[in-house]
């Protein structure tokens, strides 16, 4: 079961376990609160990839699979935006090192993309000093 | 033996095989690993493949189905075979050209469009 808690006077907080079915229903609970507050279809498109990149990130890479890790989620949603924290247990790592997956010599490599996509379809991604936290913000668009 | 897979669906058409993606999401590591588990051994088990990939039914996939894509089409091309995919909707098709993938995959707006093409 997730518990949720206000970690904040907007953000609802959860700590989930590093396997995707958890993972995927935290997707779910963000995607649909901001589908009954009228996101249109592109909007939800792009904010379920973010998570979804963001999530598998933190549980493959950040808690390296380790089942017995934790990632944190905190998220707040309103008719204006999605502002979400996902923090995982890991060392961290700096994105500048990610390299760009475009790349003619990274193009056929089948990993990498995650970060790429989570900029191109959120308004705001940023990583913490030490690595193991993303905040990504999606600005609703206009209809 | 890939027709057991609920992830998939198999056809001959002609002298190409057509994959249809039966997942609306394919995002977890599980889906995508039991339709490799699928894709894959049809792949080996030819060589000089046709092999068209119909993602009509698909509305969101991840970045490791694009992995699992890439060593897809290599894997093709090891064997001297196409790889090509159709009815990709714009939401997808646009995922495809932010990570330049569509210079890589053929990718066709309808099955009788790619079958054309080989």
């Amino acid at each position: 079961m997730r518990e949720y808690t206000m970690s904040s006077e907007s953000h609802l907080e959860l700590e989930i376990q590093s396997n995707y079915k958890r993972a995927k229903a935290t997707e779910d609970d963000i995607v649909n609160q901001a589908q009954s507050l009228g996101y249109g279809e592109e909007d939800l498109f792009a904010l379920r990839l973010a998570l979804e990149e963001a999530l598998a990130n933190a549980i493959k890479h950040g808690n390296a699979g380790d089942n017995s890790k934790k990632v944190n989620i905190r998220y707040y949603v309103d008719k204006d935006r999605a502002d979400i924290y996902i923090s995982d247990e890991g060392i961290g790592f700096n994105p500048i090192d990610v390299p760009d997956p475009t790349t003619a010599d990274k193009i056929c490599i089948p990993n990498g993309r995650g970060i790429l996509l989570m900029r191109a379809y959120m308004n705001i991604v940023e990583y913490s000093e030490r690595g193991n936290t993303v905040h990504m913000v999606k600005l609703r668009s206009n209809p | 033996m890939a027709t057991d897979c609920p992830n998939i669906e198999i056809k001959h058409i002609e002298n190409v095989t057509i994959i249809d993606l039966l997942d609306e999401e394919i995002l977890e590591e599980s889906t995508i690993s039991d339709i490799s588990e699928s894709l894959f051994p049809v792949v080996d088990e030819a060589n000089d493949i046709k092999l068209l990939l119909n993602f009509e039914k698909v509305k969101h996939f991840s970045s490791s189905a694009l992995g699992m894509l890439i060593r897809l089409n290599q894997q093709v091309e090891e064997k001297e075979g196409q790889l090509k995919l159709c009815h990709i909707r714009k939401t997808l098709f646009e995922v495809f050209s932010i990570t330049k993938l569509d210079r890589v995959f053929e990718i066709y707006a309808s099955q009788e469009d790619a079958m054309a093409s080989f």
